[in-house]
C-alpha cells in the first residue's frame, strides 16, 4: 500500500506533494498514527468538503421539524438544502413539520448595498404570522458576515416581540475550513439557549431515559434504532436532531445517559452536557449487527440492571434471528469483495464492521472533515493544536448548572465503568482498521480516480459528487450520505436493507454489458481493442 | 403534504418560501460546462461549488466537477487574490484542461475582487486559456448566470477575421438540456446549416458508460470555435433570459446579426425557429424534417380530447415557461398560472401576450414568484395539470394534480437528459408526458364501471 500511495503522491507538483503527504497514512503495526485533518482546503484541488453553513443549517439545526429555519443570504444556500439531505421527519399529533419547506430572505443588490437587517425582521413577521411555528432559526451565509448585518440583534428582538425562541447562527460558509465548523457553531447556540430550558418534573421521569446525539435520521435511520430501544425498555428524551422537535431538545438535560453516534458533529454538545447537568456520554456505533449488539450490551452496563441486561440479549436474540437468514444470502454475494469508504466526519468508520459481517474488507477510508480525534481517537485532544483558520469558531465553556446539576452514579462508579465500557470514550477509525490499509483525509478528485484505478474495489462509498465518476471506471459507488435514496441502514432491519443494496449494486447485471460483444469478440480477422475497467496507473 | 400552507393567501415582501429559482453560479456552471475541455471555477467559499456541483449531478447522473478558491476567513479580509492564482496553478498543474471558466459567488462579488487584475497577474501555461463571468447570486438567478458565462464567452474570446466569414451560424440554445442541444443541432444538420453552437453539453453531461471515465468528454464546444464566432453570419439566440446577453455581445463586438427567438419548445416555437433559419440561409426544409411536423399535427389532432379545454399550471425557468405556455394554448389547454422565480418584466409581458392573443382572461402570470404563491393559487381555485420541475411534486401529491416533470431541475426521473423536448419531436415527447398523466389519473381514480380499454 506504501508503494501505491508514494505513487500517487509522486504525481503532484512538489508543493502539493508535500501538503497532502501529512493527510494520508497507510497503517502499520509499528508506524506513525498521526494524520494531518482539520485544515484549510487546497485551492483548485476539487475538493468534496462544503461549507459551514451546510455544516450548521444543513445538518444539525435543519432537521428540527418545527421550526422554520429561515436561511439570510441570496437564494441559492437555502435553495440547495431544500429537502436534499434525508432526514425525515414526521409532524407529532396536533405539530407541525416544515420540512418540506425552503425559506429565505433572498438578498438583492440593493440589500447588500444597504444591509438586509431590515428584510429580516420582515421575513420573521411573515413567518410567524402565516405558519406559527415552535422556534424560529436564522442561519446567517457569506455575504451576511461581511455587509455587517447584527443578526442577533435582530433574532432577540424579535423573539421578544413575539415571545418564541429566535436562534440566530453566525455560520457564513467561510468560516473555519469545511462543514465542521458549522456543527460546533450549532452546538454552541443548542447549548447556550435550547438545552436545559425545559424541565421534567421528577414524578414523571422515566427509568432508562437516553438522548441518542448526532443521529440525524437519514433515511429513518433514528427510527429504526428507536424501535428497538423502545422495545428493550428504554425512553428517547431527544434525538439530536434526527426528527426533533424542538421540546425534545429544551428537555434532553432530564436524561440519564447520552449515547453519540455522529462523533464529529456533537461531541461539543455531549461534552458541555456533562459538565453543566452531570449526564455522562457513551460512544456508540448502531451501524452493523455487532455493533450495534454491542451498543446495546453497553448501555444495559451503564444502567447496571440485571433485568435490563437480560432483556437486551433476548432483544438482540429476536432482532438477529429475524434477519440472519437473509443477510447471510447477501454476504455469499459480497464476500471476499473490498470497500473503499470516504464519507463526512463518521459512516467512513461505522459503516466499516458492518462491510465486514457482509464478507467485505475496507481496504482504504476517509473523513472529509473529520478532526484528528475522529481517526486517531480522543487520546490525542490535548496535543491538537488550533491553526488560524479555526481559532475564530467559539469555544464555548460551560459551568456547572448547581440547580440542575445531577450526579447519574458515584464518580468511582463512573470511573469502574469506564475501563469496560466507551463512556467519555472514542477510539477513533484508525485503531479499528486492519494494518496495510489507507487512511485519508480529505480526498479529492485526482485522488479517487487514482485509488480506485490501484485499489479497483468492488464497493466505492462515498458521496453524490464522485458517484457517477467512480461508476463510469466500472465500479459500483454507493451514496453513503443519502444512501441511494434506501434505507434505513442503522440497526438490525437498517442491516439488511444495506446488505441488500450491496449485493443488488455490485452484482447488478449492466456491469457485465459495459464491454459491447464487438470489443470482446473478433467478427473478423484483426486484434481486439483493449476495453473496459480502467487499468491501474 | 404542504400542510402548513395557508389557502388564504397574505402578502409577502421579504419571506420567500420555496423558490422557484437558485443563484446565478450553477447556471454559470452549466454553461461552462458546455465548453469542450472545459473546467468550471468557482471563486468563492468551497460550499458554492459543493452544492451546485451535488445539484447538477442530481439533475444528470452524471460526474460534475468543477474546482473552487476555497475562501477562507482571512480571505474574506484580505482578498480571494492568493486563493484564485494559487487554484488556476493548481488546476493546470494537476487536471490540465483546455480552459478554465470562473465563475463568482455572493462572497467575491461582495468584497470586490478584481477578476481581471488577477486571473491577468497568474502564470497560464501556454496555450491554456482562462476565461470569467461575473455572477453575483443576489442578482436575477441560475439563468442570470448561465447567461452571463454564455456572454462571457463572446467577450473573452470571440473575434472576427479580416478575410471574411466562416458561413456558419452562431447559435445558443439557452438553457435547455443536452439532448434538446443535440436535438437543435440535428435540425440544423438536416437543413444543411454549419453552424457553432455554444455553450454544448451534449456529449458532455449525457455520455456513455465505456468502463473508463473520461474528464473531459468529447462534446461541447471548443475555444477554436469560439474564437471563429466573430465570423459568423448572424446569430440565433434561443430564449431572451438565457441567452440574448451574449448574442448581442456578438453583434457588437464583432458585428455578427443577432436574431432573438423563443426556445424551440412546442409547434409554433419550432416553425417561427425553422422559419428563421430559412429565411436567413435561403435553404430548403428538407422532407424528414417536414414529416416530423406532420406526425406531430396528426399526434394533435388524433388525442386533443385527452388534454383540451384543461387548466394547467406552468412554472419554472422564463425561457422554458414561455414557449411551453405558447405550446399548451396550442394545445387547447388553458394555462392559468404561470410563474417563474427568476425576475424580469419581460417575462410577464411575453406570457400574457400569448395568452390574451389566445383569448384567455382569466390567468395570473408572475415574475419573481415561489412556489408556495403558486400553491396558494390554485389551492383557491384548481387546475387539471401542473407543468414544471421536481420540486412540483409536492404540490402534486398535496392537491392530487398530476405532474408533467419539465426543466431544471429534475431530481427523481430520468430521460430529460437523452430525449428532447424541443422541436417536433420533442412537441410529440410533451404530448406523451402530457397524455399519459392525465389519463394514468383517471385510470387509478375512475369508478371501475368507467375503467376502460381502449382510450
Amino acid at each position: 500500500m506504501n508503494k501505491i500511495v508514494d505513487r500517487i503522491l509522486f504525481r503532484y507538483p512538489a508543493k502539493v506533494m508535500k501538503n497532502r503527504k501529512e493527510h494520508i497514512l497507510v497503517k502499520e503495526p509499528e508506524g506513525p498514527k498521526e494524520i494531518s485533518a482539520n485544515t484549510r482546503t487546497l485551492p483548485g484541488i476539487i475538493t468534496n468538503r462544503g461549507c459551514a453553513y451546510a455544516g450548521c443549517k444543513g445538518v444539525v439545526i435543519g432537521p428540527i421539524i418545527d421550526m422554520v429555519h429561515i436561511t439570510h443570504g441570496p437564494v441559492g444556500c437555502s435553495y440547495y438544502t431544500w429537502a436534499a439531505r434525508r432526514n425525515k421527519g414526521k409532524a407529532r399529533e396536533g405539530g407541525k413539520s416544515f420540512l418540506e419547506y425552503a425559506f429565505t430572505t433572498d438578498l438583492q443588490e440593493s440589500d447588500i448595498v444597504f444591509g438586509g437587517i431590515k428584510k429580516l425582521a420582515q421575513a420573521i413577521k411573515e413567518a410567524v404570522e402565516i405558519f406559527h411555528p415552535k422556534a424560529i432559526s436564522i442561519a446567517a451565509t457569506c455575504p451576511v458576515g461581511l455587509i455587517g448585518d447584527d443578526i442577533h440583534a435582530v433574532a432577540k428582538k424579535a423573539q421578544e416581540e413575539y415571545g418564541i425562541p429566535v436562534l440566530a447562527f453566525s455560520c457564513e460558509g467561510y468560516k473555519g475550513v469545511s462543514q465542521s465548523a458549522g456543527h460546533h457553531i450549532a452546538n454552541n447556540k443548542l447549548m447556550k439557549d435550547v438545552v436545559g430550558t425545559e424541565d421534567i418534573p421528577e414524578a414523571q421521569r422515566k427509568k432508562y431515559s437516553v438522548n441518542i446525539l448526532g443521529e440525524y435520521n437519514i433515511g429513518g435511520d433514528e427510527w429504526e434504532i428507536k424501535r428497538v430501544l423502545n422495545k428493550i425498555g428504554y425512553t428517547v428524551i431527544a434525538t439530536l436532531t434526527g426528527d426533533a422537535e424542538y421540546g425534545d431538545i429544551a428537555k434532553a438535560h432530564n436524561a440519564d445517559l447520552n449515547l453519540v453516534q455522529c462523533h464529529r458533529s456533537i461531541n461539543y454538545i455531549a461534552d458541555m452536557i456533562e459538565i453543566k447537568y452531570g449526564l455522562p456520554w457513551m460512544k456508540v456505533n448502531f451501524i452493523g449487527i455487532e455493533n450495534f449488539s454491542n451498543s446495546l450490551r453497553n448501555m444495559a452496563k451503564y444502567f447496571g440492571d440485571a433485568e435490563l441486561m437480560e432483556r437486551t440479549e433476548r432483544v438482540i436474540q429476536e432482532e438477529i434471528e429475524d434477519i440472519k437468514d437473509e443477510i447471510n444470502r447477501y454476504k455469499e454475494m459480497c464476500k471476499g469483495k473490498t470497500a473503499v469508504l470516504f464519507v463526512g466526519g463518521s459512516r467512513a468508520h461505522h459503516y466499516q464492521g458492518l462491510l465486514k459481517e457482509i464478507g467485505m474488507e475496507t481496504v482504504m477510508a476517509g473523513y472529509e472533515f473529520g478532526h484528528r480525534d475522529d481517526y486517531e481517537g480522543r487520546d490525542i485532544l490535548p496535543y491538537i493544536k488550533l491553526d488560524a483558520d479555526t481559532r475564530n469558531i467559539e469555544e464555548l465553556t460551560v459551568e456547572k448548572d448547581e440547580r440542575k446539576y445531577r450526579l447519574r452514579m458515584s464518580p468511582e462508579k463512573l470511573e469502574e465503568l469506564k475501563k469496560e465500557i466507551p463512556i467519555n470514550q472514542y477510539k477513533g477509525m484508525i485503531h479499528d482498521m486492519k494494518d496495510n490499509t489507507i487512511i485519508i483525509d480529505d480526498l479529492n478528485h485526482f485522488e479517487t480516480e487514482m485509488f480506485i484505478k490501484a485499489l479497483k474495489p468492488a464497493f466505492f462509498g462515498s458521496g453524490i459528487k464522485d458517484k457517477y465518476i467512480v461508476e463510469k471506471m466500472g465500479v459500483y459507488s454507493k451514496q453513503m450520505h443519502s444512501y441511494d435514496y434506501s434505507g434505513p441502514y442503522a440497526g438490525f432491519r437498517g442491516a439488511v436493507n444495506f446488505a441488500r443494496d450491496t449485493a443488488a449494486g455490485i452484482h447488478t447485471p449492466a456491469w457485465s454489458y459495459i464491454v459491447p460483444p464487438w470489443k470482446k469478440e473478433p467478427i473478423l480477422k484483426g486484434k481486439i481493442e483493449k476495453e473496459g475497467v480502467e487499468e491501474a496507473c | 403534504m404542504l400542510n402548513n400552507t395557508p389557502k388564504e393567501i397574505s402578502e409577502r415582501s421579504a419571506l420567500v418560501v420555496n423558490p422557484a429559482k437558485t443563484c446565478q453560479p450553477i447556471g454559470a456552471m452549466y454553461a461552462a460546462l458546455g465548453i469542450h475541455g472545459c473546467l468550471p471555477h468557482s471563486h468563492g467559499s468551497q460550499g458554492c461549488c459543493s452544492f451546485h456541483r451535488m445539484h447538477l449531478t442530481r439533475h444528470f447522473r452524471e460526474p460534475i466537477v468543477a474546482s473552487t478558491s476555497s475562501f477562507t476567513e482571512g480571505a474574506c479580509v484580505f482578498g480571494g487574490k492568493t486563493n484564485l492564482k494559487k487554484g488556476l496553478e493548481t488546476v493546470f498543474e494537476i487536471y490540465n484542461p483546455e480552459i478554465v471558466a470562473v465563475n463568482t459567488t455572493c462572497l467575491s462579488e461582495t468584497i470586490g475582487d478584481d477578476l481581471s487584475e488577477i486571473i491577468s497577474s497568474t502564470n497560464i501555461p501556454k496555450g491554456k486559456t482562462v476565461i470569467y463571468a461575473n455572477t453575483p447570486s443576489y442578482v436575477g438567478s441560475h439563468i442570470t448566470g448561465f447567461s452571463n458565462m454564455t456572454k462571457a464567452m463572446v467577450t473573452h474570446l470571440a473575434s472576427k477575421d479580416e478575410n471574411g466569414g466562416n458561413n456558419k451560424l452562431a447559435i445558443i440554445p439557452g438553457f435547455v438540456e443536452p439532448s434538446d442541444m443535440a436535438e437543435i443541432k440535428r435540425i440544423l444538420k438536416l437543413i444543411g446549416i454549419p453552424f457553432i453552437m455554444f455553450p454544448d453539453t451534449s456529449g458532455v453531461l449525457n455520455s456513455p458508460n465505456t468502463g473508463k471515465y473520461v474528464m473531459y468528454p468529447k462534446g461541447g464546444v471548443t475555444v477554436e470555435e469560439l474564437k471563429d464566432l466573430g465570423n459568423c453570419f448572424g446569430t440565433i439566440a434561443l430564449g431572451k433570459f438565457a441567452s440574448e446577453a451574449a448574442a448581442y455581445e456578438l453583434e457588437k463586438k464583432c458585428e455578427v446579426e443577432a436574431h432573438v427567438l423563443k426556445v424551440p419548445i412546442g409547434i409554433k416555437a419550432t416553425d417561427d425557429f425553422i422559419m428563421e433559419l430559412l429565411q436567413m440561409t435561403v435553404k430548403e426544409v428538407p422532407k424528414e424534417l417536414e414529416e416530423e411536423r406532420g406526425q406531430l399535427v396528426d399526434l394533435m389532432v388524433d388525442i386533443h380530447n385527452h388534454y383540451h379545454g384543461k387548466k394547467v399550471a406552468i412554472f419554472g425557468d422564463p425561457d422554458i415557461v414561455t414557449s411551453m405556455t405558447e405550446f399548451a394554448v396550442s394545445l387547447g389547454m388553458i394555462p392559468k398560472y404561470v410563474l417563474t422565480g427568476t425576475p424580469g418584466s419581460a417575462f410577464e409581458k411575453d406570457v400574457t401576450d400569448i395568452l390574451k392573443s389566445a383569448g384567455i382572461e382569466d390567468f395570473r402570470v408572475k415574475a419573481a414568484g415561489d412556489l408556495m404563491e403558486l400553491h396558494q393559487w390554485i389551492k383557491n381555485d384548481k387546475v387539471d395539470l401542473l407543468i414544471g420541475n421536481t420540486y412540483g411534486k409536492y404540490i402534486s401529491r398535496a392537491e392530487n394534480i398530476p405532474l408533467v416533470r419539465m426543466g431544471f431541475p429534475i431530481l427523481d426521473r430520468v430521460g430529460h437528459s437523452y430525449f428532447p423536448v424541443v422541436g417536433y419531436k420533442g412537441a410529440m415527447r410533451i404530448i406523451e408526458k402530457i397524455s399519459t398523466a392525465l389519463l394514468d389519473k383517471y385510470d387509478r381514480e375512475c369508478p371501475e364501471e368507467d375503467f376502460e380499454l381502449v382510450m
